[in-house]
């Protein structure tokens, strides 16, 4: 547990892994829960927990020997999701550029690549880097590849993409570093909802591949 | 609720938004805080004119811009020593005025020294619909704000209440002695981060003498920063966690990045250091080119730093009966 700042804490737990990722969000909701005066906001991660406080409320010590009670007593989340979240994909072509080369790289054929990708439900094991972005996980080993070394300026709204052990839905067009192998109709984010993401952490998350259609058959204009 | 228009935009400028204190509530579902650039600037200029300090008012990136005010209103420029002119007098700036139906507000954008973004508020506050818990303008992510986007011309400024005794405040101006400590070649001053075993045992310091610039590469979002390496010891993949805006994040090529208030809310850098909140506004003053140092310090100056701040956010508002005359009487 260190200071991040003079008002914030982050707790950082090792292994990265779903068990870690249950006690992260078991702990932001019971600090949540706590509603003790100072805290602002409890915010978990995949495998960290930052959680931001007014110092002139709450000291940072008095923080810490609370987390510290929290974190010794916490059961994790549910390993089962409350709700799995189906999300229809259509893998290859200009929907996911990047099959063929992640295909060659993991010597693998596209068809084993999607019927790896499809073969699970995934955790939704935080929402971060732009809005309504999951970061899922995790993926099947033989699916295990580093980020691209060029990262993309713009990865078209929908894409899903694979790298370094996890799987994610780029809600929105974005720069991205990921290797796209697919893409959904799916909105992720509407900040008119509520609440506004697709999915939330602790979600379940299965992939089923569209039937292929022929370039051009269909009317997506980006 | 609403009364109607308050201004109406003649000249937008480069990058004119309405924003608030911003959207805490909404980090979970990966939406950055967002928010005024330099909080402090729009809670004075709240202040100023009588209004909650979590109201609306309109960002204005420093270019030039002018208003047509629509129906009396109390008004304060807060923010960048910006030149601004109330009709073709000289306006005042951190002080409240009473506005009437007619006069023009404008800013010609060129900067004293220092400073990038100036702060409007309006008695009543900005009517926008409050999105995800907030009325900030979210560009990328075209939500919260006007429609989600810059302020154009010929787009109407709406007003949300009636204020209170309006002419009991024009004339108030908020003591230049209870304001951060802005300035050209700022100071920023930062605490130790979580991750210095990514870094150099003398990292922390070689950033501490480095004379840094702000780069090109600089927004709403973050600041790089050119001028130093930070040596990185070895390669340091962290899983994403959760960070905030006055962090200093390093990606493996060593040129820092200070995140600003439209950062996303989890990155995957290791963590140098994170400036202070006080100091977070003087850094929102700053605009490519513009030179800063950081400076580390101890938890207890930082926090002593934000005890300062909330003192000078408190700082009593007395009018002055000379600048009272003049805001009264306009240009």
């Amino acid at each position: 547990m260190q200071p991040l700042g003079e008002g914030a804490l982050l707790l950082e737990c090792t292994p990265v892994d779903t068990l870690t990722n249950r006690l992260m969000l078991a702990l932001a909701d019971q600090v949540t829960a706590l509603d003790l005066p100072g805290i602002e906001v409890a915010l978990p991660a995949w495998a960290s927990l930052m959680v931001l406080f007014d110092p002139l409320c709450l000291t940072r010590t008095r923080l810490e020997a609370v987390l510290t009670a929290l974190v010794r007593e916490v059961e994790p989340a549910p390993a089962r999701p409350a709700r799995v979240v189906d999300i229809q994909v259509r893998y290859g072509g200009e929907d996911g550029p990047d099959l063929p080369e992640v295909a060659a790289y993991l010597g693998l054929s596209e068809a084993e690549v999607i019927a790896l990708h499809t073969s699970q439900i995934y955790r939704v094991m935080m929402i971060g880097f732009a809005p309504g972005f999951p970061y899922l996980g995790p993926l099947p080993a033989a699916l295990d590849l580093p980020r691209r070394s060029t990262p993309r300026t713009a990865v078209p709204a929908g894409s899903v993409a694979i790298a370094a052990g996890m799987t994610g839905i780029y809600p929105a067009r974005l720069p991205g570093g990921w290797h796209l192998i697919g893409r959904t109709e799916a909105q992720l984010f509407d900040p008119l909802r509520d609440p506004p993401t697709l999915v939330l952490p602790g979600d379940g998350v299965r992939f089923n591949a569209e039937a292929q259609r022929r370039k051009g058959a269909e009317g997506s204009d980006e | 609720m609403s009364r109607g228009p308050g201004l109406r935009v003649v000249t937008g400028g480069l990058l004119t938004t309405v924003q608030d204190q911003g959207r805490l509530g909404a980090l979970r579902y990966g939406v950055p805080r967002g928010g005024a650039m330099d909080r402090f600037a729009l809670y004075a200029a709240n202040r100023l004119v009588g209004n909650a300090p979590d109201e609306a008012g309109l960002e204005i990136l420093a270019s030039e811009v002018c208003f047509e005010v629509l129906q009396p209103s109390l008004l304060a420029l807060t923010g960048a020593p910006i030149e601004a002119y109330w009709n073709d007098a000289p306006l005042p700036l951190w002080t409240t005025i009473l506005a009437r139906p007619g006069d023009h507000i404008s800013l010609a954008g060129k900067r004293h020294g220092w400073g990038a973004r100036s702060y409007l508020a309006l008695a009543g506050g900005v009517e926008v619909p409050v999105v995800l818990g907030s009325r900030g303008t979210h560009l990328s992510g075209r939500f919260g704000g006007l429609a989600g986007r810059v302020l154009r011309a010929g787009d109407l400024v709406m007003l949300r209440e009636q204020p209170n005794d309006p002419l009991r405040r024009a004339g108030q101006a908020w003591p230049a002695e209870a304001r951060p400590p802005y300035g050209p070649k700022p100071s920023l001053r930062f605490t130790a981060g979580p991750h210095q075993h990514c870094f150099g045992a003398t990292s922390s310091e070689a950033l501490a003498q480095a004379e840094l610039r702000v780069s090109d590469h600089a927004n709403r979002m973050g600041y790089r920063l050119d001028g130093h390496t930070v040596e990185l010891t070895r390669l340091c993949s962290l899983p994403s966690l959760g960070v905030l805006p006055g962090v200093i994040q390093v990606p493996p090529d060593g040129k820092p990045v200070l995140l600003m208030a439209d950062a996303q809310p989890t990155g995957g850098y290791p963590i140098i250091g994170v400036v202070c909140a006080p100091d977070l506004d003087v850094a929102a003053q700053l605009l490519p080119g513009d030179s800063l140092q950081l400076k580390p310090i101890g938890e207890d100056e930082a926090i002593e730093a934000r005890r300062n701040y909330a003192r000078w956010k408190a700082t009593p508002l007395e009018p002055d009966d000379t600048v009272a005359q003049l805001a009264l009487a306009g240009g």
